[in-house]
This record gives C-alpha cells, sequence and structure tokens, in this order.
C-alpha cells in the first residue's frame, strides 16, 4: 500500500531451557528491536518462552513445495541410518 | 495420508515456472487428494484460486472481527466496577488484538498484505461479524459477549482448528486455547450479577434478553440459504453446518442457563425426546441480513472509530519506519512482500 | 478511610504508589481499540496490566482495594499529577511514560535494595518497569527521530509535561529515599533519552506555581475529576454489590 508499511518478521520461541526455539508465528514490526518487543509481547505473554529470535521474514529462504521429492525423497531409501534397521538377539542389553 | 504423499510425488514439477506449467487438471487432483486424505495445504503448494480466495475472505472476516470486536468491549474497560474484572478485561480485549494479529498473519500467507486487508475493511469491501454492531449498554454485556458471543465463536472456531489450511488452522489452534478463559469470565461474570442485588440479577437478563438471538446468528444464515457452505465443506475450510453448530450451541447454552438462573428469551424453547436436541423458535433474518447491509445501531460508529484509529495512528507507523530507514539500513531490505518461513 | 493492613506498612506512601500505578493503568486502558498499529494495542496493554497489578498489591497492603478505588474522593487520591494527564497523542502518552517509567524504575529499584515494608513488592515490579522504561525509550527515539511531524509532535509532548516531573521528588513519608539524589539520576537519564531521540530537554519550570501544591497532597488537575467520575460510577450506583 505505501512505502511506510512495517516489514513482517518470524519470531521463534524457546519455551524453556533445553529445547530449541520452533517457530511460533510472525508480525509486523519497523525494526529489529521492535519485533523483538512486540514478540515478547505477543507471542509470551502467558509465560509460554525463556527466549525469543526474531527474523526477517524476507531473508528466509525455504525450499519449494516442487522441489520437495528431490530433496527430501532419497532420504526414504535408506533405511540403514535408523536403528530400527538392524537385528539384535533377544537379551542383548544397551544396544 | 500415505496414499495423498504417493499422489503428489505424480505433481509435475520439471520446468523453472512451477505452479503455472505443467497440467492444470494434474495439480488440481493432488490438492483434491490432499484434502480428502485430511492433510494439511501449505501456504506454497498449488491450490484452486476460488479455495485461496474464500480463505482469504473468511480469514480477513474474522480477523476484522477481533479487532473491530474489541470496541464493545473496551467501551467498558473504564467503568469495570473492580479491580479485578478491570484486570480481565483488558487481558482479554488485548487477546482480541493478539488474535486479529495472529488471523492477518494467517491471512498474509496467501499473498495478501494486514494493510491490504486493513483498507478492505475500512473501505467496506470486507465485512466482519454483524454481532459486533450491537452495543453494549450495560455492564452485564460484558458478561453476555463472554458466554454468547464467545460460546458461539468457540462452537465455530474448534472444528476450525483442523481447517485445510495448514496456517489457519494453526492460528486457530492458538487462538482456541488462549480463548478458552473468555468465555468463563463472561459466565462467571453474569453469575456474580444473577446472584447479586435485584438490580444486577435484571441487568443481567436483559443483557441475555438483547444478545441470545444475535448470537444465534452468528452461525449464519440456515443451511439451504449459505451461498458458500457447500465448497467450504467439500475444501474442508469447514466441518460442520451453520445450522447443526447453532444446535449444537443452543443444547449446550440451556442447561448453562439455568445454572445462571437466567432464562432464554424464546417461548418456544424446549426438549425434543425424540430428536435428542432443544428446539427452539424462528430467528428473524430480516433483522440479519439489515445489520449485515450496514443498518445495524453500530455500524456506522464502530468502523468510523476503526479508520479514525487507523489515521491517527499512520504519523506514528510513519515515523518508526523512517528512524528504521535511517538507523538500520538492512531491515529496511526485509519487505513484507516476499516469502518466509509460514510459507515455506 | 481505611484502616492500616499492617503497622510496618505507612499508609501514605502505599497510597501515593499503588494510585499512581491505579491512575496510569486506567489512561493505559483507555487506548484500547486506538492504538496505532495492533502491535502496540498488545504492548500498551500489557504494561497497563502490570501496573493494575502493583496498584492491586499496593492498595491491598492498606485497606480493601475496591473500597479504595472507588470509594474516595479526589481529594484523597495521593497520585503524581503527570499520571492522570489525559493520554494526548501517541507522542504524549509516549512521554508520560518515558518521565514516570523512568521514575518508578529508579524509584522500585532503591526500595527493592533495601529492607523496608515495599521491598519485596518492588523487587518484582522492578522488572516490569524495565520493560515499560525500555518501551518508552525505544519509542521516543522513533518518534523524535522519525519524521518532521514526529519530532515535532514529541517535542510538544515532552515540552507539555515538563511541568509535570518536579512533583515526582517531592519526598514521600515513609519512603526512605534520597530524593535528591534520584532526582539528578532521572534527570540524567532522560537528557540522555530525549538526546539520542535528537531532542532537547524541556526548559522550564518543573513545577506549577500554585502554592495549594499537588497529586501527592491530593490536589489534582481538571481531567482527573472526570476520570474518576467515569471510573467509579458503576460501582457506586449499586453500594454493597459484588461484583
Amino acid at each position: 500500500m505505501s512505502t511506510t508499511d512495517w516489514p513482517l518478521w518470524e519470531v521463534f520461541v524457546r519455551s524453556r531451557r533445553g529445547l530449541s526455539h520452533t517457530h511460533a508465528g510472525s508480525l509486523h514490526a519497523p525494526d529489529a528491536e521492535l519485533a523483538l518487543r512486540n514478540a515478547r509481547d505477543l507471542y509470551t505473554r502467558r509465560g509460554e518462552g525463556v527466549s525469543i529470535w526474531v527474523v526477517p521474514a524476507a531473508a528466509i529462504t525455504a525450499s519449494s513445495p516442487d522441489e520437495k521429492d528431490p530433496f527430501f525423497e532419497p532420504a526414504a531409501d535408506k533405511p540403514y541410518r535408523h536403528p530400527t534397521f538392524y537385528e539384535i538377539p533377544e537379551g542383548v542389553k544397551h544396544l | 495420508m500415505a496414499t495423498a504423499a504417493a499422489q503428489r510425488t505424480a505433481r509435475p514439477e520439471a520446468d523453472g515456472a512451477r505452479n503455472t506449467a505443467g497440467d492444470p487438471a494434474e495439480y488440481q487432483r493432488v490438492f483434491d487428494a490432499a484434502v480428502a486424505a485430511d492433510e494439511r495445504i501449505e501456504p506454497r503448494d498449488w491450490m484452486p484460486d476460488a479455495y485461496r480466495a474464500t480463505l482469504v475472505r473468511q480469514i480477513a472476516q474474522h480477523a476484522h472481527s477481533e479487532i473491530i470486536g474489541m470496541q464493545p468491549e473496551a467501551n467498558w474497560i473504564t467503568r469495570a466496577p473492580s479491580l479485578r474484572r478491570k484486570a480481565i478485561l483488558m487481558a482479554k480485549v488485548q487477546d482480541e488484538a493478539g488474535h486479529g494479529l495472529y488471523l492477518y498473519s494467517a491471512a498474509e500467507t496467501l499473498g495478501t498484505s494486514r494493510d491490504e486487508l486493513l483498507d478492505k475493511l475500512h473501505s467496506g469491501r470486507q465485512k466482519y461479524s454483524s454481532i459486533f454492531n450491537y452495543p453494549t449498554l450495560t455492564w452485564a454485556d460484558v458478561g453476555a459477549i463472554g458466554w454468547l458471543v464467545d460460546g458461539a465463536a468457540i462452537t465455530n472456531q474448534v472444528p476450525l482448528c483442523r481447517c485445510s489450511y495448514g496456517p489457519y488452522a494453526r492460528a486457530m489452534v492458538r487462538i482456541c486455547k488462549e480463548e478458552s478463559f473468555h468465555q468463563r469470565q463472561g459466565y462467571e461474570l453474569l453469575l456474580a450479577l444473577s446472584q447479586g442485588t435485584p438490580e444486577q440479577h435484571a441487568m443481567a437478563q436483559d443483557a441475555v434478553d438483547r444478545w441470545w438471538w444475535p448470537s444465534l446468528m452468528m452461525f449464519g444464515p440456515p443451511d439451504d440459504e449459505s451461498q458458500h457452505s457447500a465448497q467450504s465443506m467439500e475444501w474442508k475450510i469447514k466441518r460442520h453446518s451453520n445450522d447443526e453448530l447453532r444446535q449444537r450451541f443452543v443444547d449446550i447454552c440451556v442447561p448453562q442457563a439455568e445454572s445462571l438462573g437466567l432464562t432464554l428469551p424464546d417461548p418456544d424453547l424446549k426438549w425434543n425426546e425424540e430428536r435428542g436436541h432443544h428446539e427452539f423458535g424462528r430467528i428473524d433474518w430480516t433483522e440479519f441480513w439489515e445489520v449485515l447491509k450496514g443498518n445495524g445501531p453500530c455500524n456506522e460508529q464502530r468502523l468510523t472509530q476503526r479508520k479514525r484509529a487507523h489515521d491517527e495512528g499512520a504519523w506514528v507507523r510513519e515515523a518508526a519506519a523512517a528512524h528504521a530507514a535511517k538507523h538500520t539500513g538492512a531491515t529496511k531490505a526485509a519487505g513484507h512482500e516476499t516469502t518466509g518461513a509460514e510459507r515455506a | 478511610m481505611t484502616a492500616t493492613g499492617s503497622a510496618t506498612v505507612p499508609v501514605t506512601a502505599a497510597l501515593a504508589l499503588g494510585d499512581d500505578a491505579l491512575v496510569l493503568s486506567h489512561r493505559l486502558g483507555e487506548w484500547a481499540g486506538h492504538a496505532p498499529a495492533l502491535e502496540e494495542e498488545v504492548a500498551l496493554a500489557n504494561i497497563a496490566l502490570d501496573l493494575l497489578g502493583q496498584a492491586r498489591v499496593l492498595l491491598s497492603l492498606v485497606g480493601d482495594e475496591d473500597e479504595l478505588a472507588y470509594l474516595r474522593e479526589e481529594r484523597s487520591f495521593r497520585n503524581l499529577q503527570l499520571v492522570e494527564q489525559p493520554n494526548g497523542d501517541f507522542a504524549h502518552t509516549i512521554a508520560r511514560q518515558l518521565y514516570f517509567s523512568t521514575y518508578q524504575h529508579l524509584l522500585h529499584a532503591e526500595l527493592a535494595a533495601g529492607d523496608g515494608p515495599f521491598a519485596p513488592l518492588a523487587a518484582k515490579a522492578v522488572k516490569e518497569v524495565a520493560y515499560h522504561r525500555d518501551h518508552a525509550e525505544q519509542w521516543t527515539r522513533r518518534l523524535g527521530d522519525g519524521t518532521g511531524t514526529s519530532h515535532e509532535r514529541m517535542r510538544r509532548a515532552c515540552a507539555a509535561l515538563w511541568r509535570f516531573t518536579g512533583e515526582m521528588f517531592q519526598p514521600v513519608e515513609g519512603l526512605d529515599v534520597d530524593w535528591a539524589a534520584l532526582e539528578s539520576r532521572w534527570l540524567e537519564s532522560v537528557a540522555e533519552v530525549l538526546d539520542r531521540a535528537t531532542l532537547t530537554v524541556p526548559e522550564g519550570p518543573r513545577t506549577g506555581a500554585w502554592s495549594a501544591g499537588a497529586g501527592r497532597q491530593g490536589i489534582h488537575t481538571e481531567p482527573f475529576g472526570r476520570m474518576l467520575a467515569e471510573m467509579q460510577h458503576l460501582h457506586r450506583s449499586h453500594p454493597g454489590a459484588s461484583w
């Protein structure tokens, strides 16, 4: 609409120590400092977080849904990367 | 789930012009299969134009309702009769601003900016829920809104947590979680009035008398007159019909009203043993359509206040943007129209 | 008016601090639905809720919170005239926030460090108020150093409220505070913020030329009577009712 529209920011919140930041939502803010504060007011007002990241939405490079197959399918046929691939005799412990 | 995923592998994608090249029928088939399998559609997936348009319209209307809906309740913040009630009401109205914000964000994932949406609201090209065109005449109206209006909204919203469009469904999960206190505080407020002095009791009854029918209208026109319903159900944007949800709401409210010691203003309200539901009287749809057309008691006032707040805030938004341009060259480039994590 | 809740809590001080928080919270509550952006609706409401929480704790120390809030006459309120000033435009609200939250932050930090009756409360409040102060500083910078319009609005707001800032450093009975030191730290901090915001410290007196006194003595400004009338009318219309 106008050049004064505030840009969009993506908000990531660490809900408690020991967990990683997860995407909580987005908001508009004129700059990073206010984005962080708005995120605090909006996404942690019920005590949902102990740490916040804000990232300009435009700075995120995303994989395209149409690239999904070349990106992710090759990982599907390598079951030997998962522990359940291996057969271990019953009774063997700590493996 | 697995079958839909498999079907999606058939998506044509080889050339650079994704989403438009290839066979449209194939895109449609992949989309239909995903919806049929109860998978979520995400922002950058291909979707029919009409699906996108329906979502933008519905999410925007929902967002607008949240922010216009702040007004009737904010009307009583400065007059709340106890400090406890004042804190509760402020927190509730604040939540509504937050919910509007979550919903605008969800709409933005479809490629429409918040400013565009606000513009459409301000110019009357997009609607908000007609319920907020009714006035809050007494303190008890704050309770009636919490119990009945939020109650109806929750009945509508809980199924939306499973809506086929991912960002909308996720916004609704957050909103429903946060709103669980809204309805309870309204009920508790009315209970205090109902059990209070005779004047307080009368105030509560009067509020319920005025809000009951408009609340029933919140579920929208009867199924056979609802223009968007059938397609929305097919797309799993909507999961239950208007009449089905309205009936569910009435069945929930009747015993709650009894516990409150208040009556619902419908002489035809009675239990139908055979159907296992309460029968209720005829809704005055003439009023509904009139309010929708703009002739409700507060249409003009609500929109005027909304526009005034926006216009009076323009210099503040401009100042912050100008400051950012001067001091943080980098963030200026962080334009709003490009893609983001939620669009992935 | 009311009995002291505890012999160790000085009533005058509890009312002064409690009324400041109560009245400013009320004013901020008036912004609901009018803020310049949705994000700011949420921010202002957060500050208002913090202040209301502080007010309830403070008033409850010396009586029934609702009786004190709703049944006292204007002359019995001990809040600063600064906090009762109408919201004005966003610049006025931010200038009021800057002046008051800087004061409240410095004051609560000092109370929290001491061992007086307000220490536990101040220890909690100081964290909330640090955020209010930061919010005010952030916005002062953006409005002062934003556009020509915003600079002028912010300049006018800071000047208009300047004459209400002297009252903050009148000693309050029951608070063991070095008021002169508090004042110089306040001046220093506000000057620094204004400077970063490309604004200058307003000239002119910091107190009104009126020997009757000011808010701490129960003498208030015209807008306060209207504010109280609105705030108290419903509660007073139903004597003895519970809500």
